[in-house]
C-alpha cells in the first residue's frame, strides 16, 4: 500500500509573516523543467523551463492561446479536471515534484491559492465563503474560523467594507468586492503561492487599482504568479515577466528589462503592439 | 452610415406612410391579438376543470370525509379517509424508492462520468421510460411483486409509482445539476476540496431548488395515476393495517365511484377529486416555499 504523505507545515518554510525577512527569498520557489503539455492530441506547451522566485510577483503575458493560463493551471494541477490531458517533464514546488504520486492533490491545492478571471464566490454568506477551505479541511472551531475571516478580509483589504455584513450573501457585493473576496478566500488557507488568472479583466479601473495595490501588499507574504492581458498591469505590479508565444516561453526576465530592452524580437513586437 | 446620409434620402420617412408599411403594422396588431386570444383559450379548460371540481366537490366536503370509510353501494354518508391515507402512503413509498436512485444516478451521470457509456445508456433509457404508458408500470409491478407474493399490496403500489417517477426524477435532477455554474466547482477544487466535498457542499445545495421542483413534478403526476394502482394495490373498503394488504387510493376511488349509478357516490368522486388536486397543490407550494433560493 502506498503511504500518502501530506505537505506538512513543518516541511515547508513558514509564511513570511511568521518569519519576517529572516531568510532571503528563494530564487527557485517554483521550478519548471522541460515541461510539455497536451490537450488530447494538441500540444499546448513546448519545453518550458523557468524558475519562479519566492515573494515576488511574476507576470505571464502573451497573446490569447499562447499557453500562459495553461501553465498557470498546471501549478495546482487544475488542468486535470479536463479529460484527456497529458504532460511531460516536471514542476517542483520548493523542490518537491507536484506530480509525485505520493503527494495528495488536495494538499497541493490547499497550499496554492487560485483566483479566477471571473470572480466566483459561492452563493453563500461572505463568512462561509472564506471559511470554506478551512471547513473542508476539518476545522470547525468557531474562534479559529472567526480569526481566519478577519485576518483574510484584512489581508484582502475588504474588512472595513464588509465587517458589518459578514453573514449576508456574497453575491450582493460589487464586482470588485467579489474579486477581493475570492482573494480573501484563497489566502484563508494560508497558501504558499497565489495564482491569479487575469484577476482584473472583468473589473472597472477603480476596482482594478484596488486589486493591484492588494497584490503589492500580498507579495510581502506570498509568491504570486499573475496572468494578464494588460501590459500596463504587468509593468505596474510585477517584478518579473514571462512572455509566451504559441506555447513556448520566449523570454523571461526582470519586468523592467522586458519592457525597456527585450532581447527577443518577438517580445519587442508584442509589447509595442505590432501583433497579438 | 452618417446622420446626413439618412436625411439625404428623401423617402426614408415617407416610406413609413406607404400602403405596404401600414399593412405590416396591421399584420403585427392582428397577430398580437391572435396570440393573446389563444393564450386565453388555453386557460379555459384549466379554469373550467377547477370550477367544476369546486362546484361539484365542495358541497360534500367536510371533516368527515377524512375520518370515515367509503359508504357501501347505494348508502349515503361516509367518507374516503382510507383512500387519502393510502394515496399518501403509496406516493410516499414511491418517493422513498425513486428519489435516492434518481438523484444519485443524476449525480453520477452529470458529475462523475458525463460522457461515459454507462451515463449515455442511463440517459437514453430514462428518456425512453418517460414515454412508457403508466399502465405498463402497473403490469410490471404486478408481475414482479403481486404475482410473486400472491397479494395486492401497498408495497406493489409504491413500486409501480416509483417506476413511473424514476425517469422524471433522474432527468430533471440532471438538468438541475447541469445548471450549476462550473465556476463554483473550479473554486471548490482550487481550495483543495475533494469531488465528494464539492458535490455535497457546493453543487447539491445550489441545485436543490431545481431538483425539488423535479421531485414535486414526479409526485404530482404519480398521485393522480390510477392505472398502476389498480393492478397493484387494488382497493380496500377499510383502513390499511399493514403494507402487505390491498390498499385504497384516491385515484382508484374516483375511478370506482364515478362509474356507479348512485348519485351520492358520484358526488363523493367529485369531492375526492377536489381533495386530490388540493393535496398536490399544497405539496407543490410547500416545496416551492421551503426550497426557493434565498438570494
Amino acid at each position: 500500500m502506498i503511504t500518502v504523505t501530506r505537505m506538512q507545515e513543518s516541511t515547508l518554510p513558514k509564511p513570511a509573516e511568521s518569519a519576517p525577512a529572516a531568510k532571503p527569498p528563494r530564487p527557485d520557489f517554483i521550478t519548471v523543467r522541460n515541461f510539455n503539455f497536451f490537450y488530447s492530441q494538441k500540444q499546448a506547451l513546448y519545453d518550458i523551463n523557468m524558475d519562479i522566485p519566492e515573494r515576488q510577483v511574476t507576470a505571464f503575458i502573451g497573446p490569447s492561446g499562447c499557453g500562459k493560463s495553461t501553465l498557470l493551471r498546471n501549478f495546482n494541477r487544475m488542468n486535470e479536471l479536463i479529460d484527456g490531458v497529458r504532460h511531460e517533464g516536471e514542476i517542483k514546488l520548493l523542490g518537491r515534484n507536484i506530480y509525485d504520486p505520493k503527494l495528495e492533490i488536495i494538499s497541493l491545492r490547499r497550499s496554492i491559492g487560485m483566483v479566477f478571471q471571473k470572480s466566483n464566490p459561492f452563493p453563500k454568506s461572505i463568512y462561509e465563503n472564506i471559511v470554506y477551505g478551512l471547513r473542508i479541511a476539518g476545522h470547525n472551531n468557531k474562534s479559529e474560523l472567526d480569526e481566519a475571516v478577519e485576518r483574510s478580509l484584512r489581508g484582502a483589504a475588504l474588512w472595513e467594507e464588509v465587517k458589518d455584513r459578514l453573514h449576508e450573501n456574497a453575491l450582493g457585493l460589487s464586482g470588485g468586492q467579489m474579486q477581493r473576496l475570492c482573494i480573501a478566500r484563497a489566502i484563508a488557507n494560508r497558501p504558499k503561492v497565489l495564482l491569479m488568472d487575469e484577476p482584473c479583466s472583468a473589473l472597472d479601473p477603480i476596482a482594478t487599482v484596488k486589486v493591484e495595490e492588494l497584490i503589492h501588499e500580498l507579495k510581502k507574504q506570498f509568491t504570486i504568479v499573475i496572468v494578464t492581458h494588460n501590459m500596463q498591469q504587468a509593468t505596474r505590479c510585477s517584478d518579473l515577466t514571462a512572455f509566451f508565444y504559441l506555447g513556448k516561453l520566449i523570454e523571461f526576465d526582470k519586468t523592467q528589462k522586458i519592457f525597456s530592452n527585450p532581447s527577443q524580437k518577438q517580445t519587442e513586437d508584442y509589447i509595442t503592439g505590432r501583433f497579438g | 452610415m452618417s446622420a446626413s446620409s439618412i436625411t439625404a434620402e428623401p423617402d426614408f420617412f415617407q416610406h413609413s406612410e406607404s400602403r405596404k408599411s401600414s399593412l405590416r403594422a396591421w399584420g403585427n396588431r392582428i397577430l398580437s391579438i391572435i396570440c393573446v386570444g389563444l393564450s386565453l383559450l388555453t386557460l379555459i379548460p384549466l379554469i373550467s376543470i377547477l370550477f367544476l371540481l369546486i362546484k361539484n366537490g365542495l358541497p360534500l366536503l367536510s371533516w368527515n370525509v377524512f375520518t370515515e370509510l367509503p359508504p357501501a353501494a347505494g348508502m349515503v354518508g361516509g367518507g374516503f379517509g382510507n383512500a387519502v391515507v393510502g394515496t399518501l402512503i403509496m406516493v410516499g413509498l414511491g418517493l422513498v424508492f425513486s428519489a435516492p436512485i434518481g438523484i444519485l444516478s443524476a449525480i453520477y451521470v452529470n458529475e462523475y462520468s458525463p460522457y461515459g457509456r454507462l451515463a449515455n445508456t442511463v440517459r437514453f433509457v430514462a428518456k425512453l421510460l418517460t414515454g412508457i404508458p403508466s399502465i405498463i408500470c402497473g403490469v410490471f409491478a404486478f408481475a414482479v411483486i403481486v404475482a410473486t407474493t400472491n397479494s395486492f399490496s401497498a408495497w406493489a403500489g409504491g413500486v409501480a409509482l416509483a417506476v413511473l417517477m424514476l425517469p422524471t426524477m433522474l432527468l430533471t435532477s440532471e438538468q438541475a445539476l447541469l445548471g450549476v455554474q462550473n465556476a463554483y466547482r473550479e473554486a471548490s477544487y482550487g481550495l483543495g476540496a475533494t469531488k465528494f466535498q464539492t458535490i455535497a457542499r457546493v453543487v447539491l445545495p445550489d441545485a436543490l431548488p431545481a431538483i425539488m421542483t423535479g421531485v414535486m413534478l414526479a409526485v404530482a403526476r404519480a398521485a393522480g395515476e390510477t392505472a398502476p394502482l389498480i393492478f397493484t394495490a387494488l382497493f380496500s373498503q377499510y383502513w390499511a393495517k399493514s403494507l402487505n394488504e390491498p390498499t385504497a387510493s384516491l385515484s382508484v376511488l374516483i375511478f370506482n365511484f364515478a362509474t356507479v349509478p348512485f348519485p351520492h357516490q358520484i358526488q363523493m368522486a367529485w369531492t375526492a377529486s377536489l381533495v386530490l388536486v388540493a393535496l398536490v397543490t399544497i405539496a407543490n407550494v410547500t416545496a416551492q416555499l421551503v426550497f426557493t433560493k434565498k438570494h
